[in-house]
């Protein structure tokens, strides 16, 4: 299975929609002038496409087999994760004093974006061990930082992440699994399900990041504390002790990354697991929230990955597969039918736009982190948190959306296995369930990102798509219809500011009803503002002649995006506005069978 | 020790290559370039003699338009230790032919004194496979084409060279103008911190005019066409069919 790294669309969308050249005056981020990104891509781009693309399949047919509690991956697995380690992608933006590379957020994206793209279930390991480093890196005491970080950071040593309990899914207010204190650690016991990479032999230790509760903790999400526990103690000098009261009792069957071991992990059958408090007791779930916008950003990254590899695949099978004749008589590929361009069209400009948002969230992660100007860090702040829900919410229902039309395109052979168009369809269905739904991305977005402060964010978000509104009624080139691009753009501004002043004005549960359509309208309006930056520098690029191939291409599909995908905000718009009373109307009982 | 290792910044090997409307040559304004794939097996093979502490520095040389310090930084990501770009054409489109470069070359090699200069056995753009024998007769060193193997012993480099219906292996005496064959080493990937390394290593720039060479071309193209596309096929009904058009094709 192919997969070509964007390098050219990657490259346009960080220098000239996220603005690298700021990024790079950012504190600590001085080496990442756009010469030494290009280089960094070039390279990346590579090891995603020679050495993770061709074992995605492999990984898909063979699977995992467990036996004796053990994992083992697909061959040629644990030789490329140890090349990925030696060549130092595990994890590019941790602190270089952690023998990290401290490269941007935003230059991440795109390298998670290519080894997604490439093989989600391989890279899925090296996401867990970010968050595991994460954690450590922002919450654990110098001396748990001092024995686990440079090993996570490196990769020689991989990190988990344990939330989930069967009774504990979105809600961890359930969590039931037990911290004992006793002498300098805890003893940890109980049940954890749906643990990414929880168990596999390609690294020497596994370093869980588990959630679990003190003797005396208060009920509810206020008790649960974050507790580092090794697979292996480690000694002293650091070498490897014994295998600590940890283990996989099983591993699922799933739809799709069928080689990323999702494991259900026994801790303290024996007596309890060793453990060490990260942070402060009863702040673990305080700590997982301050984590969440990367992961999810993380998994947002996925789906424009997966969305992608299922553009390239089917662009490929439309420019070789012959079916009918042209109106001259020859055989005809099936690019040549207007539908399969349809389709094409819409799997390319929605991915597109996806990674605009998706490079913007990390952006300004990188700004909220690093400015040196506090009311800057605020506001880059308010406008990560309002376009992660966003970009996690939306780039994976199209994800899916994209991967099922890869699906069509390639008609009756697209719902065979062999041509491995199914897998991207399997493989991105996760991305809406793990790290939060959709149901709770959205819940979210209308709670927590507009109501709870008021809309300042989303009024903020309005002016700056009025800003490019305003950009593009300046243009006068012919390389595209102004009219209509600033049109869709001022469209897509004043649909936002509506239906956050609906929000805000609605008193009862209706926002909660309509919170997933809210998302997916905000997401199509988002998509016009960034399309319609995306067409004010390809419009530069063209004058200037640098990559004019790519620019007119990108001004043909920002047009495409403006009169095929936007229209639908008008719908999602109304529905917001007709459909909430008529789903809270809906009872229990008006869906029982029986009554 | 040191080694040279000449490389050229070439069309990149999955482009498709497309001839000017005008037949002076290929298109390549706004086409991805990147390092001849033969200079890459070159730049693997020097920085392998150094890893075996046989050589002391490697050296990257390009030569041609002033992007090549990318190509450059490729090499030293991969673990050349610094660099020298002789720029020597303001057109990507102007290709320095082998005699210039050779004589580029000489002076840089009068200047640094290498051992061995690894160079590919030629460039995937115009397949001349010239440059590292011209630069051996102006130097007047030893020469050993399409390495698939090599060793120094000594004051010698035993080369196993890639020759029609064999391998033949010769002992060269240093100092050496070495050309890599495909089969002489798979290279690396370069790692993330070599390649933020590379940025701070030292890159020097001259001109084909400080080095007093003329590179005003000798050769004229006269013209330039891509292949002729592939005939439609024609399925025969029964193998004397086949061996009858065969023998009319004039093909047995």
């Amino acid at each position: 299975m192919t997969y070509t790294a964007p390098i050219d669309d990657m490259m346009f969308v960080i220098e000239d929609l996220c603005g690298l050249n700021s990024v790079s005056k950012l504190r600590g981020l001085e080496d990442a002038t756009p010469d030494l990104v290009s280089a960094v891509l070039e390279e990346s781009g590579k090891f995603a496409g020679q050495v993770l693309a061709p074992l995605n399949v492999v990984g898909d047919r063979v699977g995992l087999t467990f036996e004796d509690g053990k994992v083992h991956t697909p061959d040629g697995w644990a030789a490329a994760y140890h090349q990925l380690v030696e060549m130092g992608w595990n994890s590019p933006t941790s602190d270089p004093e952690r023998g990290g590379m401290g490269l941007p957020t935003v230059v991440n994206a795109c390298i998670q974006e290519m080894f997604n793209g490439a093989n989600t279930a391989f890279q899925l390991c090296s996401v867990l061990t970010q968050g595991a480093i994460e954690a450590i890196e922002g919450y654990a005491d110098e001396a748990l930082k001092t024995v686990y970080l440079p090993k996570l950071v490196t990769g020689e040593w991989t990190g988990t992440m344990n939330l989930t309990e069967p009774q504990a899914g979105s809600d961890l207010a359930a969590i039931r699994s037990k911290a004992e204190p006793t002498g300098d650690h805890y003893l940890v016991s109980g049940q954890k399900i749906f643990i990414t990479y929880g168990e596999h032999e390609m690294a020497e230790n596994i370093i869980h990041l588990v959630l679990a509760r003190l003797p005396d903790a208060p009920a509810g999400v206020k008790g649960i504390s974050l507790f580092v526990v090794p697979k292996y103690l480690v000694n002293a000098d650091g070498s490897l002790g014994q295998r600590n009261d940890v283990r996989c009792i099983s591993i699922e069957h799933k739809l799709g990354i069928h080689a990323s071991p999702t494991c259900a992990l026994a801790f303290g059958d024996n007596g309890g697991a060793t453990g060490y408090l990260v942070g402060e007791p009863n702040k673990g779930l305080q700590y997982m929230f301050a984590m969440m916008n990367n992961a999810r950003l993380g998994v947002g990254l996925q789906a424009v990955g997966i969305s992608e590899l299922a553009t390239q695949h089917a662009i490929k099978y439309a420019m070789e597969r012959t079916q009918g004749r042209t109106t001259a008589g020859s055989e005809e590929t099936i690019i040549g039918h207007p539908d399969i361009r349809r389709m094409l069209g819409l799997m390319k400009a929605r991915t597109e736009a996806a990674r605009v948002i998706a490079y913007r969230a990390a952006t300004s992660l990188d700004f909220a982190q690093r400015s040196s100007n506090s009311e800057e860090r605020a506001r880059h702040q308010r406008r990560v948190d309002l376009l992660i829900p966003i970009t996690k919410g939306w780039s994976t229902e199209l994800g899916i959306e994209n991967a099922s039309l890869g699906v069509q395109i390639h008609g009756g052979m697209g719902y065979i296995e062999e041509t491995g168009a199914a897998q991207h369809l399997r493989d991105v269905r996760i991305t809406t369930i793990y790290e939060g739904t959709t149901g709770i991305q959205a819940i979210d977005l209308v709670g927590r990102k507009i109501q709870r402060d008021g809309g300042v964010a989303a009024m903020e978000l309005v002016a700056d798509m009025r800003t490019t509104a305003r950009a593009l009624s300046e243009l006068s080139t012919n390389y595209a219809d102004w009219v209509a691009i600033c049109g869709a753009v001022m469209d897509a501004a004043d649909k936002v500011e509506e239906l956050t002043n609906w929000i805000l004005a609605q008193r009862g549960s209706e926002p909660l009803a309509a919170a997933v359509t809210v998302l997916e309208c905000f997401g199509i309006c988002l998509g016009a503002w960034v399309m319609g930056d995306a067409a004010i520098s390809a419009s530069e690029r063209i004058e200037r002649g640098r990559c004019p191939m790519h620019a007119k291409t990108k001004l043909k599909t920002v047009q495409f995006y403006m009169n095929n995908v936007f229209p639908k905000a008008e719908a999602l718009s109304s529905t917001v506005k007709k459909g909430a009373k008529s789903i809270l109307d809906l009872s229990a009982a008006d869906f029982c069978v029986d009554a | 020790m040191k080694i040279i290792v000449p490389i050229k910044r070439v069309i990149d090997y999955n482009v498709k290559a497309k001839v000017k409307t005008d037949g002076s040559g290929v298109d390549l304004a706004n086409v991805k370039m990147s390092m001849n794939p033969f200079d890459e097996i070159a730049v693997e093979e020097a920085i392998r003699l150094k890893e075996a502490g046989v050589a002391t520095e490697v050296v990257a040389v390009s030569i041609g338009v002033k992007q090549a310090q990318e190509t450059l930084r490729t090499a030293l990501a991969m673990g050349a230790d610094r660099a020298i770009l002789v720029v020597a054409a303001d057109d990507v489109h102007t290709d320095i032919e082998p005699l210039a470069v050779a004589k580029i070359l000489k002076a840089i090699c009068d200047e640094e004194q290498p051992q061995i200069v690894m160079a590919g056995k030629q460039a995937i753009d115009n397949d001349m496979n010239a440059t590292g024998q011209m630069l051996a007769a102006l130097l007047g060193w030893s020469q050993a084409t399409f390495a698939s193997e090599v060793k120094v012993e000594g004051d010698n480099a035993i080369v196993t060279r890639e020759v029609d219906g064999g391998l033949q292996t010769i002992s060269v005496k240093l100092p050496s103008i070495i050309t890599a064959d495909l089969r002489l080493n798979e290279p690396r990937y370069a790692s993330l911190p070599n390649i933020m390394k590379a940025k701070k290593k030292t890159l020097d720039e001259k001109t084909a005019a400080d080095l007093g060479v003329d590179v005003t071309p000798r050769l004229s193209v006269v013209s330039t066409a891509e292949p002729a596309a592939r005939e439609a096929g024609e399925i025969v009904g029964s193998v004397d069919e086949l061996v009858a058009k065969l023998k009319q094709a004039g093909a047995v």
